[in-house]
């Protein structure tokens, strides 16, 4: 592999690992601070990529600000989604052991998936990319890069930061990070527990609908998205350190890094190659790279 | 025996038409399993809504036997394959089965169907294997075998002049055998693939392997991808500017049922299969528009396929008279027909493939043009049956 080869491939990673740190991020919130385990993770970056390609159209995604207003569209839509699952559903999680959330949080994956077939069909289809963005820039004489995935790399990189500010700089990060301590103890102080993990939960779904909006014009949109994203996160995630955004950005560039390589100096095993990275982080460090927040 | 005895003695006692009606050949249970949720769900209800069409165009009976139809969405998941299948054989107690479109699950579903004696047509899933080493008197194929439209482009990529070939596909046997047969008619005709890229099935991540392409720089690459994954390729391989430098060449899924998603990203690009827009015959016209005002879309190959399997089924039934258990006279009988099918007659060979031709299509507007053929009457080599 010569240097310019290895150079583009190094910007493969790094653009693939913080797409899949903008998932992961609210996984491991949801599950770090509040305990509990969300298999429909998957599902809401389906629902990010299927509004992405139903709201595009009426509000003019191609052409100047009609792009943001379809993101805000959408993120609109996912707080609001988010605050009612998680007043209907996830509030009866956090007492519960693991096996319940699993078994009602593997439910709601069925439910979406269905309601995705019934609602908008089972063809897959593809979302276009704004057309500022929509050019490439030539990497040498090369191969040249797809403009919108150094724009979406670009983004991961600001909500990362603003992820970091929010939570430690801020008051309600102080209230998430003390109510991931001791709940009980924080709802003795006077503040609303409950609704403080309301805001964190609808924060998850905003986040996970929001990559997949993102990711909406380079993946297309299909059934079963969500899931293959789901596995990818939870490795992530387990790899990070449950309930760390800096251990999530830690392992998503990590695994962006294995992959890539991976599927090129050893793809007969680029399959298990994850796998088994998560398998050596966690022999050497049991609990992931870095601990909760 | 019984029965025909019992029908004769009221037939004899009783001239009333109620009664007559007892005598009338019991319905052929047909088994649908086909993969009515997930990535392939579409092509399920296509494959379906064409074998309907034709047993409805048929007055609604095949091999003079009205059709009860039973369904079990397979989900394309091989690990329930086998139950699937045994639902439909066991529980329901088909007299035949059409199904499906992964290859992984038709192994499966060609081994119970093999166990259990019963009549398996497949409409889509292409596993040489099936035809090959796992070939039986009970199972057909109305569709391809992954090896010929591969085989097909090679030969096309040969005949071209092209000598350096890369091949990029998903690593399971739908992939591999594809690619096989890319690469025997490539080679036999002076080319060289200098490198087979692969990925883990359904891994969608293409960038690390096309800047692999970008730095081997070949004349041509050859890819088998399907649903979403062909489409999200054909968009990464324009974005990354390879489209106007590297010519790609694909077996016909890559661009079928996936134009809409694809956009200008697809224009141009050249593909093999058995089928396509524009073939102009008086046969497929008919049949487009006959599809079209039955189910109010435009029919696709796997619609072509299913309405194909519901042809054979009906040659094989009425030379055996109706009588599903006669597989000799059934095997005989398809076997030794011209199935006059929308994407031009063809025959099923001795391993129960179709032997048919491969057109050579271009996507032009919105549509994947015929615009030749690029083998004519290709035979799958149905290596490793013994029949």
């Amino acid at each position: 592999m010569d240097i310019a080869t290895f150079l583009v491939q190094c910007l493969n990673a790094l653009q693939y690992g913080l797409l899949l740190f903008l998932v992961a991020s609210g996984l491991t919130l949801i599950f770090g601070i509040m305990g509990v385990i969300n298999l429909a993770h998957g599902s809401f970056y389906m629902i990010g990529a299927y509004l992405a390609y139903a709201l595009a159209p009426s509000l003019g995604a191609h052409a100047g600000w009609g792009f943001f207003a379809t993101l805000a569209a959408g993120l609109a839509i996912a707080v609001i989604l988010g605050y009612a699952l998680e007043w209907a559903f996830f509030g009866f999680l956090y007492e519960r052991d693991h096996l319940q959330q699993v078994l009602m949080t593997y439910g709601l994956i069925l439910v979406f998936e269905e309601l995705r077939s019934i609602l908008a069909g089972d063809d897959v289809h593809g979302v276009k990319a704004p057309d500022w963005l929509a050019g490439s820039v030539p990497l040498g004489e090369l191969m040249s890069y797809p403009m919108y995935r150094l724009f979406m790399s670009a983004v991961c990189i600001a909500i990362a930061l603003g992820m970091y500010l929010v939570i430690s700089r801020t008051r309600l990060g102080m209230m998430i990070r003390a109510g991931a301590s001791n709940r009980e103890m924080v709802q003795s102080l006077g503040i609303d527990v409950k609704f403080l993990y309301r805001i964190m939960f609808a924060a998850g779904v905003a986040l996970a609908v929001l990559a997949g909006m993102l990711a909406a014009p380079v993946s297309s949109v299909y059934p079963g998205m969500g899931n293959q994203v789901l596995i990818i996160c939870f490795v992530v995630v387990v790899i990070g350190g449950i309930g760390s955004v800096r251990g999530a950005l830690a392992a998503a560039l990590l695994v962006g890094i294995v992959d890539t390589f991976g599927k090129v100096l050893f793809p007969q095993a680029a399959g298990v190659l994850v796998y088994v990275l998560m398998a050596l982080v966690l022999l050497w460090k049991p609990d992931g790279l870095f601990k909760a927040t | 025996m019984k029965r025909a005895t019992l029908c004769a003695a009221i037939a004899a006692f009783a001239a009333g038409a109620a009664l007559d009606a007892q005598c009338q050949a019991p319905k052929l249970k047909v088994g649908l399993m086909l993969p009515y949720s997930g990535t392939y769900a579409a092509l399920g209800t296509a494959i379906e809504n064409g074998f309907r069409l034709y047993v409805a165009e048929q007055g609604g009976k095949v091999g003079g036997r009205e059709i009860e139809y039973f369904k079990v969405d397979d989900e394309s998941d091989p690990a329930k394959a086998t139950d699937n299948a045994n639902k439909l054989v066991k529980r329901d107690n088909v007299d035949v089965i059409i199904g499906t479109v992964h290859s992984g699950v038709a192994m499966a579903m060609a081994k119970v169907a093999k166990d259990n004696d019963t009549l398996l047509i497949i409409p889509n899933a292409g596993a040489v294997a099936v035809t090959g080493p796992m070939c039986g008197v009970s199972i057909f194929r109305s569709s391809f075998s992954n090896w010929q439209p591969g085989y097909a482009m090679g030969d096309v990529a040969a005949k071209k002049g092209l000598k350096k070939a890369v091949t990029i596909t998903w690593k399971y046997a739908a992939g591999d055998e594809s690619v096989g047969g890319f690469k025997e008619a490539f080679e036999k005709g002076g080319g060289q693939v200098v490198k087979e890229l692969s990925l883990p099935f359904p891994n969608v991540e293409f960038q690390p392997l096309l800047t692999e392409i970008a730095s081997i720089k070949p004349d041509v690459v050859y890819t088998f991808f399907a649903g979403g994954g062909a489409v999200k390729f054909v968009k990464d391989y324009a974005a990354a500017g390879l489209k106007k430098t590297i010519p790609l060449y694909g077996a016909g899924f890559i661009t079928d049922g996936t134009l809409e998603a694809q956009g200008a990203d697809a224009d141009g690009l050249l593909t093999t299969l058995h089928y396509g827009d524009g073939l102009d015959t008086p046969r497929d016209k008919a049949f487009r528009a006959s599809y079209d005002k039955a189910y109010k879309m435009q029919p696709d190959v796997y619609a072509v396929q299913g309405y194909d399997a519901a042809q054979m089924l009906a040659i094989g039934l009425n030379a055996a008279k109706g009588d599903v258990g006669n597989k000799a006279e059934i095997a005989r009988a398809i076997t030794a027909a011209k199935i006059d099918s929308p994407r031009g007659p063809f025959t099923i060979g001795a391993s129960h493939n179709p032997v048919q031709d491969m057109y050579l299509r271009q996507v032009i507007g919105k549509e994947n043009k015929v615009i030749g053929i690029a083998t004519k009457a290709l035979a799958d080599p149905g290596r490793g049956c013994k029949m």
